[in-house]
């Protein structure tokens, strides 16, 4: 009997502590998780100003750390080597979780941390080819000595960080998803620079456009889609003269498209809110006599956040700026002479192309009249308490077979698939650029430095102490015939591949232009005189119009100036489309409601503060309002995905062509005109509106309708900043939507000592437990910026300076 | 009540340098050894884990302001407020601290008296 009870108490026992011991699903260990010794609670941290002296022995000598009342780090060293050691060091040691996660997602490796419900996601990047792009880039760094010693002392760092932590020092995630760091490599470096092309540069329209094609034909979809738009301000002002002889462009091929069945595909478009603005005053505009640079880039707003701050110091320069935790060196930031930034191109870098198998088998594919082999690429996907997912990838000449369509379109029953050209795909040595950057001196320095960029295509703005401004539209541009990609193309006709590559020194660009000032925010990059083709359809321009409006009109520009204008809240689109659009509106066909929320727009200032209501039924109503044009011309359905025209070609048919019969609702017997679709869109709005939100009301109001969500990268809400208020939207200098934002706002006025101003929407540590995880959230959501705190030797004395750290 | 002062000093010790668990073998041996009540033995086994864990716990509170705390109360619990990641820290430490003392307890009852009769017989022949 004693035996029967002891046996079965210590059963129990066992089984209590084993169950404690181990997640279950997405419920974590709570054994571990609740101990005070390792657990969360081990995460906690208070503000230290203690000073450190860290053995290491991973520097030539030693290096010394400051950080500011902010936690970011100013680094001091001796030589180049161990500046990015202390570099990788630091970032792992406030950022690990980020670094890690975001390459296992590039590489397609999330599976191995969650389950199987990222399976379709891993899938998608193995088949698009990201680890066959960051392989190619880690052989380039690993050619160039320079980058070469900055990517290994960066993981060295790293690694230098992860090999000490025992499981009590697990950043958070790693307990709650129940995983270990794993050592860092050169080539997750390459990863990480993938993954954010993969953010900027993998938007794709090819496909809807093909269909579109293939319903209304080519002079319709001329018509409605095309290759510049009806207003339009570009990056390299009209009127530019170009420096340069152009080599021979491409002919269009007598064929310009495969024999394609409409086709449905899923293929995210660009993310309209990832973008960013940028500009730089001249000396002449500047009340300071010196140029004044600002950046600020959009991107998908995440706790941790993207960028790390960051100051490097060794003999071969002085930089400060935002970095990215995975990557070497400065991104977007300044040093004594120069300042840049950043904003996406947006050009047409990932093309499809349709390819003809020989069989089932697919071992051969069509290309200039004859078969050739298909390489195949075994992944390996590990997922999380199931095993191995082997997934085939097929590899042609163009790139890995994204889609295959599955029926059988051609007559010899041969199978078709879709293959990927992308620029991520190319050996490209990208960090050298920012690596130049960061050491440049002159505008001489920034053009070789951008000589080495291959992608994501940036515009990079440009200042310097010797009063030059300049912007390039920048990066590894295909040598296209025009319109080349604009749809799908054919995989059989080596007319259709890349023909080459425009020489990088003729890339657009533009040095101390008569304006007096340079700026982008992701729209065209020029006007139709620019002998190359790039792309046939850019960001819309109501934010690089807005932006250069109130550029042309500023003198005597100081930061501040700069900082307001990146607050800007102007809806300039508004302000083309409501003297257009409200005229229509049919007022005795509204209700109490509907007429409500009509006298509110005909007031409203085309702002988009938070507690303004117009904005939220501006947004609808546009919403609807493109709806009710274009759904019954181009409906998408499961078999067929179709695009409509853009904003600015409907407002331009609204004010020029408003009889057209595009406004007709063609699936209805009755005859619609613009002004039943604009005031039956209205209405559909605001009842839309007010089944969300009730009668109109503060529950409108723009802030909490917008509610903009800093979301933590694994999607807990608790972790999360919930319904920022904040105002701004997209297609606005301030552009805050509800996921994306100015993910870094600078301001650096350039002078005999630089003055920069600054801040990101979160905190230098990714520790939820740490006071420096969200402390600059409100500083960002009031539109303020904080001073940069620029030192010039690890000796200098400021009240700023709160703790020293020695790396030795 | 010794007892009690035993396990949460020693498993202190050991959660320093061994996994967490280890608290639940320091207390199934205490208990094992000392002659307790069954009743006893559960309580100073959940009493000792628990208190050295609340107060741990309660130290890393205050001296981060609680701010971290409510945020791991709203992610684990769905709500936010400070008293239930430290209650349920006490109370989660305590079951296994309980258990592993009670399992002592009726191991040591049903193989330490073995050896208390095999040495009696021994003595006895």
């Amino acid at each position: 009997m004693r035996y029967t009870k002891a046996i079965t108490v210590s059963l129990l026992a066992v089984l209590v502590v084993w169950g404690l011991n181990r997640p279950w699903g997405s419920v974590p260990a709570f054994g571990p998780l609740l101990s005070p010794f390792v657990g969360f609670w081990q995460n906690a941290e208070a503000i230290n100003n203690d000073d450190e002296e860290i053995v290491l022995n991973g520097t030539k000598s030693p290096v010394t750390v400051v950080f500011d009342e902010l936690a970011i780090p100013h680094v001091f060293a001796q030589n180049d080597h161990d500046a990015y050691f202390a570099q990788g060091y630091l970032t792992a040691r406030d950022r690990l979780w980020q670094m890690e996660f975001q390459t296992h997602a590039a590489a397609g490796r999330v599976s191995e941390l969650v389950g199987d419900k990222a399976l379709e996601l891993d899938r998608y990047n193995r088949h698009l080819g990201m680890g066959f792009g960051a392989e190619r880039a880690v052989k380039e760094m690993m050619a160039d000595p320079r980058s070469k010693e900055s990517v290994e002392a960066y993981t060295a760092g790293v690694n230098a960080w992860i090999s000490q932590l025992k499981p009590a020092q697990y950043p958070l995630e790693y307990k709650l998803l129940g995983y270990a760091p794993e050592p860092w490599q050169p080539i997750k470096c390459a990863y990480f620079l993938k993954y954010m092309s993969g953010v900027l540069a993998l938007g794709a329209d090819d496909l809807n456009m093909s269909n579109v094609l293939k319903k209304v034909g080519p002079v319709v979809t001329a018509d409605l889609f095309p290759d510049y738009p009806y207003r339009e301000d570009p990056i390299v002002p009209v009127g530019t003269k170009w420096d340069f002889t152009p080599v021979n462009v491409p002919a269009v091929p007598a064929s310009i498209l495969p024999d394609t069945k409409p086709i449905a595909m899923k293929w995210q478009e660009h993310d309209p809110g990832i973008g960013s603005n940028n500009w730089a005053v001249g000396s002449q505009k500047s009340a300071t006599g010196y140029p004044i640079l600002a950046n600020d880039p959009h991107l998908t707003l995440s706790l941790p956040s993207i960028w790390y701050q960051m100051q490097l110091v060794t003999p071969t320069m002085n930089v400060y700026g935002a970095t990215m935790p995975g990557s070497p060196g400065v991104i977007i930031g300044f040093n004594k002479q120069v300042a840049w930034g950043v904003t996406n191109v947006g050009a047409d870098v990932l093309d499809f192309y349709q390819i003809r198998f020989k069989d089932a088998s697919r071992r051969e594919y069509w290309h200039d009249n004859r078969w050739k082999p298909v390489r195949r690429r075994l992944e390996v996907i590990k997922v999380k308490g199931k095993p191995d997912v082997i997934d085939t990838v097929l590899y042609t000449h163009h790139g890995p077979v994204m889609y295959e369509a599955g029926q059988k379109p051609f007559a010899k029953n041969v199978p078709v698939g879709y293959a990927a050209r992308w620029i991520a795909h190319e050996a490209s040595n990208d960090f050298l650029t920012y690596y130049l950057l960061d050491r440049a001196k002159n505008h001489d320095d920034y053009r070789k430095a951008l000589s080495y960029y291959g992608a994501p295509a940036q515009n990079f703005v440009f200042a310097d102490v010797a009063k030059d401004i300049a912007i390039s539209p920048n990066g590894r541009f295909p040598l296209k015939w025009k319109d080349q990609g604009k749809f799908l193309l054919d995989g059989t006709n080596p007319a259709h591949d890349w023909q080459g590559w425009i020489p990088a020194s003729q890339n657009p660009h533009v040095k101390n232009p008569p304006r007096g000032f340079v700026s982008s925010a992701n729209q065209s990059s020029t006007d139709p005189t620019y002998p190359y083709y790039i792309n046939w359809q850019f960001a819309p321009a109501e934010r690089g119009t807005r932006i250069n409006q109130r550029l042309a009109a500023m003198q005597q520009v100081t930061p501040d100036s700069l900082r307001m204008l990146q607050n800007d809240n102007l809806n300039l689109r508004a302000a083309h489309a409501l003297p257009v659009f409200l005229p229509y509106v049919q007022a005795k066909e509204l209700t109490g409601e509907q007429a409500k929320a009509l006298a509110i727009m005909k007031t409203w200032r085309y702002n988009h503060d938070v507690a303004e209501i117009a904005p939220t039924i501006f947004t609808e109503w546009m919403r609807q309002y493109m709806d009710g044009v274009w759904n019954d011309d181009f409906p998408s359905d499961d078999t067929t995905t179709l695009r409509y025209p853009s904003f600015d070609r409907t407002l331009q048919l609204s004010e020029k062509d408003p009889t057209a019969h595009w406004f007709d609702d063609v699936t209805t017997p009755a005859h619609e005109t613009i002004g039943s679709v604009l005031t039956q869109s209205f209405r559909m709005a605001v009842d839309s509106l007010t089944r969300q939100h009730g009668p109109v009301g503060a529950a409108w109001q723009w802030g909490s309708h917008k509610g903009t969500r800093i979301g933590h990268l694994a999607r807990l809400d608790a972790l999360s900043a919930l319904n920022v208020q904040i105002g701004g939207g997209r297609d606005i200098v301030n552009a805050t939507t509800e996921r994306t934002g100015p993910s870094w706002r600078m301001v650096v006025a350039l002078g005999p000592t630089p003055k920069a101003y600054g801040v990101y929407p979160g905190g230098q540590s990714g520790n939820p437990g740490s006071p420096y995880y969200l402390n600059m959230l409100e500083t960002w959501r009031t539109g303020q910026l904080n001073e940069l705190l620029y030192l010039q030797s690890a000796q200098d004395k400021n009240p700023r300076i709160k703790r020293k750290l020695i790396l030795k | 009540m010794i007892e009690l002062i035993l396990i949460a000093v020693v498993s202190l010790l050991a959660q320093l340098v061994l996994p967490w668990w280890s608290l639940a073998v320091v207390t199934f041996i205490i208990c094992f050894w000392r002659r307790i009540s069954g009743g006893r033995a559960f309580l100073s086994g959940f009493v000792g884990v628990a208190l050295v864990w609340l107060i741990y716990a309660t130290i890393i509170h205050t001296r981060t302001d609680g701010v971290f705390t409510g945020r791991m109360s709203e992610l684990l619990f769905k709500t936010n407020t400070s008293a239930l990641p430290l209650l349920v820290t006490a109370l989660v430490g305590g079951l296994v601290g309980g258990l592993a003392g009670l399992s002592g307890y009726f191991v040591g009852q049903a193989f330490g008296n073995q050896v208390e009769n095999r040495a009696a017989s021994r003595s006895r022949s």
